[in-house]
């Protein structure tokens, strides 16, 4: 027994349902108790979908359990072929279903349906979300692949992608960008899986030449089992950040045997101009903290210290599958992994690790928050707003530009924060100044100095300061930035002295005693 | 387990002394189990927690109907179940006291703590209430546990709260033979509307009125034979049962939605303490006045207005009363998961003859009803709110009438306004 506030993953037949969803003409009958239809809610909500997932629960009850919820599966599912009339369908069992033991595979082979059935073995008990999508797209790849590749002679290069579902973090956006690259190197995609992909489609995966393997959490198992029946090539470098996608392009290229110079040529991406840019180089050495899912979190983690030049000070993931790849990634930061699915965890090493940017889940979005720390969600589990109406990509060259503006805007900006770091007391730039994009009193910005009054009493100043008007306009020689921390030096400097008029000779006199 | 009433064994057909078409229906069911009654309940008795014990799915659930909930220190949890607790019974049971221990430990300001029994593990059989017993004996006398059932198999949603004030009511200190009569008013509302309704009943000289639950785990209010209890919330068929197995006597009225509910539900308690019916209208009068000018608002919105409600709370009676009788909205169908006869006789009294009253819910034959009605606001889980949205249809996601204050004289407006809301936005939206 585990004791669990917050779960990084949902149960395995979660990541069936992110599957199924996906796909079209695929129908999943899931046996389930009354109220496992909560994750409906996160397709139609999270996702925004406009249509339920395909998905037809059972929804036993108390008085349903014996006999009787064998007969309850078999109707459900023969209810579901005849209302959705699907290509194939999926079945298998929810935690509780696991339980009682009915045998979802053999009931719905009793019914003899005209299309695959495909059962589903997902232990409830034992494995999470991420395990339960990439089990179900490997039982329908395995159940459903055909097709072979035909010569070459002429043709241009074919591939697959694999590994988008339903509910998967911008996967929508990244396949834009995927696909962006492969027709630009001139490569046609033979489908893409399971997200928009039919099981028919299925039936041609074997006609590809090689497969790209977008999210190796869910889609390894299906590409290697390709690669075994069809002899395809896998291509497994995760296209996030500038050098990753370089890479994956030059993998690309050379299974298609073809030029990459296409893609590669000019300046593909912004990030690297916008990291060399002198604005950035506070960025440098900042320290940050990175967790998710495995994928996302090394893929961060290279970012961060090659591209950004920020320094990683703690790197870890939920996901237990990728643990070796995490460990090993960390100790080339010279630091520990943290292997956790406990939240509690990732906090302490938070905390312990100080760092000054966060790169997280929805829930370290949470954790930096309470910490009072900038910080950027980079990976799954996430909430409505990481669903954005917007094109998001974390892939490819527009992903790298995504993750610029993304990590970079929860710090301060450059120069803001060295203005802010120059005059930490002045009445513009202390901590609790309103952002300088946001007018004054609902109105357009007036610059400070015309609205200010040349007289300024404090309500506990024993003395009324009056500017003599040269002084004033010698005050507006000053540069703009640096103006309201000598206005604010003169007064504190006059009022100290018990000076009524401050005069140009107060203004210098004052310069000259603060020293700048 | 809680011992639900099996749906099949009562009549059907038309109600006794209604004029409403009460029909059943059976198969797949979108609707919430009642760990979700979690969500709200905690916040509602401060010193409890709430530890289910149940799957990564269960665990799931809570989160995602918790919302950002989760992130302020919430006082509930899940004891996962993983393999080795299925092999034997004997360790799921130490790994619990464990997990207890571990909990406790934690968060020493718990004074009451809840073991909710999930679909797992009533499924495995394992007894929480001896778990209970065992582990408020280990923890005497700094903290006390009870155990309650929020497994889908058993309840819905709402039954969720149900079960966990029936776990409470032999909690309940004895009142004594002789004690004057007292009033307990059972169904978690919010503070505010909990405040209103004590000063309501102040006003119309009933003296001694308690809550349940209390807000706090140590002021349970006192039960006996002269207890009148009234049922603020239409879900509570176990609690009811256990309250008048201690001989609290249950006081008959329509549920305190809208003005007229509200009316109703107060001068039903005033009746059963002897109060004259000047009094009630005195009293109520400032009430009704404000709720009648914060509905008019809204009338225009609502009026003739077709609706259709899926099952999720057993509100939907209540709801659907409110609308037609005082904003004058059409009912097509009204579903309901549970419809306990005697509860809801008020209300069924009190709807339009010939409303459609479905019990329970075949998911795919209900939808296609909704769709063939074209309803002009369609009242729903949030599994079907935008896949009904984007066949054209406006809804109305029907979790936030648990979590938003609706009852009583000034919570009228803002009740209506839930409904309008939806179909202002539809007229507003020109893209």
């Amino acid at each position: 027994m585990q004791l669990t506030l917050w779960t990084y993953e949902g149960p395995p037949h979660i990541g069936a349902m992110r599957v199924a969803t996906a796909m079209r003409g695929l129908h999943y009958v899931l046996h389930a108790p009354q109220g496992d239809t909560y994750a409906d809610l996160l397709f139609t909500m999270i996702e925004r979908r406009d249509a339920r997932p395909p998905v037809t629960y059972t929804t036993f009850q108390a008085r349903d359990l014996g006999a009787d919820t064998a007969a309850i599966f078999q109707d459900a599912v023969a209810e579901a072929y005849a209302r959705f009339q699907p290509e194939a369908m999926i079945v298998g069992a929810s935690c509780t279903a696991e339980l009682i033991q009915d045998d979802p595979g053999g009931l719905a082979r009793a019914l003899d349906l005209p299309i695959p059935v495909i059962p589903l073995e997902l232990p409830a008990y034992q494995k999470k979300e991420n395990w339960g999508a990439s089990e179900t797209l490997y039982r329908l790849v395995r159940a459903l692949a055909g097709g072979t590749p035909s010569p070459r002679d002429g043709r241009r290069p074919l591939c697959n992608i694999l590994g988008p579902t339903a509910l998967g973090f911008r996967h929508r956006d990244d396949l834009v960008e995927i696909t962006k690259i492969v027709a630009a190197l001139g490569i046609d995609v033979n489908l893409v899986a399971p997200l928009g992909a039919t099981p028919a489609d299925l039936g041609r995966l074997g006609a590809a030449d090689f497969n790209i393997v977008l999210y190796p959490e869910i889609a390894r198992a299906a590409g290697a089992h390709l690669q075994k029946i069809f002899g395809q090539p896998m291509i497994e470098t995760v296209p996030i950040g500038v050098q990753a996608t370089i890479r994956f392009v030059e993998e690309v290229a050379a299974a298609a045997r073809v030029d990459p110079a296409p893609v590669l040529g000019g300046a593909p991406s912004r990030l690297p101009w916008y990291s060399r840019s002198v604005d950035s180089t506070y960025l440098t050495d900042k320290r940050v903290f990175i967790f998710g899912d495995a994928t996302h979190a090394l893929a961060a983690a290279r970012i961060a210290a090659t591209e950004l030049g920020f320094k990683v000070v703690g790197l870890g993931t939920y996901t237990r599958e990728f643990a070796r790849e995490v460990r090993a990634e960390a100790a080339l930061h010279g630091i520990e992994a943290t292997i956790t699915d406990d939240y509690l965890d990732v906090e302490a090493a938070i905390q312990a690790a100080g760092p000054e940017l966060v790169l997280g889940t929805q829930m370290e979005r949470h954790i930096a928050k309470r910490l009072g720390l900038p910080c950027a969600v980079i990976s799954a589990p996430i909430h409505v707003q990481d669903f954005p109406a917007r094109h998001s990509p974390q892939m490819g060259f527009e992903g790298a530009n995504v993750l610029f503006d993304t990590w970079v805007h929860p710090l301060m900006m450059g120069l803001e924060e060295h203005l802010l770091g120059m005059f930490r007391e002045d009445s513009e730039f202390h901590g609790a100044a309103a952002p300088s994009h946001l007018p004054r009193h609902g109105v357009d910005v007036v610059p400070p100095e015309a609205e200010a009054p040349s007289a300024t009493m404090a309500p506990t100043d024993p003395i009324l300061l009056t500017w003599a008007s040269d002084a004033e306009k010698e005050l507006k020689k000053i540069p703009f930035f640096v103006r309201g921390k000598a206005r604010a030096n003169t007064e504190r400097f006059a009022r100290d002295r018990a000076l009524p008029l401050i005069t140009v000779e107060t203004l210098y006199d004052a310069k000259a005693h603060f020293g700048r | 387990m809680n011992a639900h009433a099996p749906l099949q064994t009562r009549p059907i057909g038309p109600a006794p002394q209604t004029g409403c078409d009460i029909r059943q229906e059976r198969g797949q069911r979108a609707v919430f189990c009642g760990l979700t009654g979690i969500v709200w309940l905690h916040r509602k008795i401060q010193d409890a927690f709430f530890l289910v014990v149940g799957s990564r799915t269960c665990a799931h659930l809570i989160q995602s109907a918790a919302g950002v909930m989760i992130f302020a220190e919430p006082r509930f949890a899940t004891a996962i179940l993983d393999e080795r607790d299925l092999a034997g019974l004997v360790d799921a049971n130490e790994e619990l006291d464990r997990v207890v221990g571990r909990l406790i430990e934690r968060r020493p300001d718990i004074r009451l703590l809840f073991l909710v029994g999930s679909c797992p593990s009533e499924v495995i059989k394992l007894d929480l209430s001896r778990a209970a017993q065992r582990l408020t004996r280990s923890f005497h006398p700094g903290v006390r546990v009870l155990s309650y059932s929020g497994s889908g198999i058993e309840t819905t949603f709402t039954q969720g709260e149900d079960a966990c004030l029936a776990a409470l009511v032999p909690e309940m200190p004895r009142a004594d033979e002789t004690a004057a009569p007292s009033l307990l008013v059972v169904g978690a509302l919010a503070d505010v509307v909990e405040d209103q309704f004590a000063r309501l009943f102040a006003d119309l000289g009933i003296a001694d009125v308690a809550f349940l639950p209390a807000r706090r785990a140590g002021d349970l209010p006192v039960l006996g034979a002269n207890t009148r209890y009234l049922l603020a919330q239409p879900f509570l068929a176990e609690t009811a049962r256990a309250l008048e197995a201690r001989g609290a006597l249950r006081i008959a009225a329509p549920f305190p939605l809208g003005s007229e509910g509200t009316t109703s539900w107060l001068a039903a308690a005033a009746e059963a303490f002897g109060i004259d019916r000047e009094t009630v209208a005195r009293v109520t009068a400032p009430g009704r006045a404000r709720a009648a000018i914060a509905l008019d608002l809204y009338r225009e919105r609502l009026s003739a207005k077709r609706m259709f409600f899926f099952p999720d709370s057993q509100l939907e009676l209540p709801l659907a009363r409110f609308l037609s009788r005082e904003m004058g909205a059409e009912l097509i169908e009204v579903g309901t998961p549970y419809l306990h006869r005697q509860h809801h006789a008020p209300e069924l009294a009190l709807l339009p003859a010939g409303t459609q009253v479905v019990e329970g819910q075949n998911l795919d034959a209900q939808m296609d009803r909704c769709r063939a009605a074209k309803p002009d606001l369609t009242i729903c889980g949030l599994g079907l709110a935008n896949p009904l949205e984007a066949e054209g249809l406006a809804t109305k996601w029907s979790i936030e009438l648990l979590f938003t204050p609706i009852q009583g004289y000034d919570q009228a407006g803002d009740l209506a306004e839930l409904f309008a809301r939806p179909l202002k936005r539809r007229a507003r939206l020109e893209v």
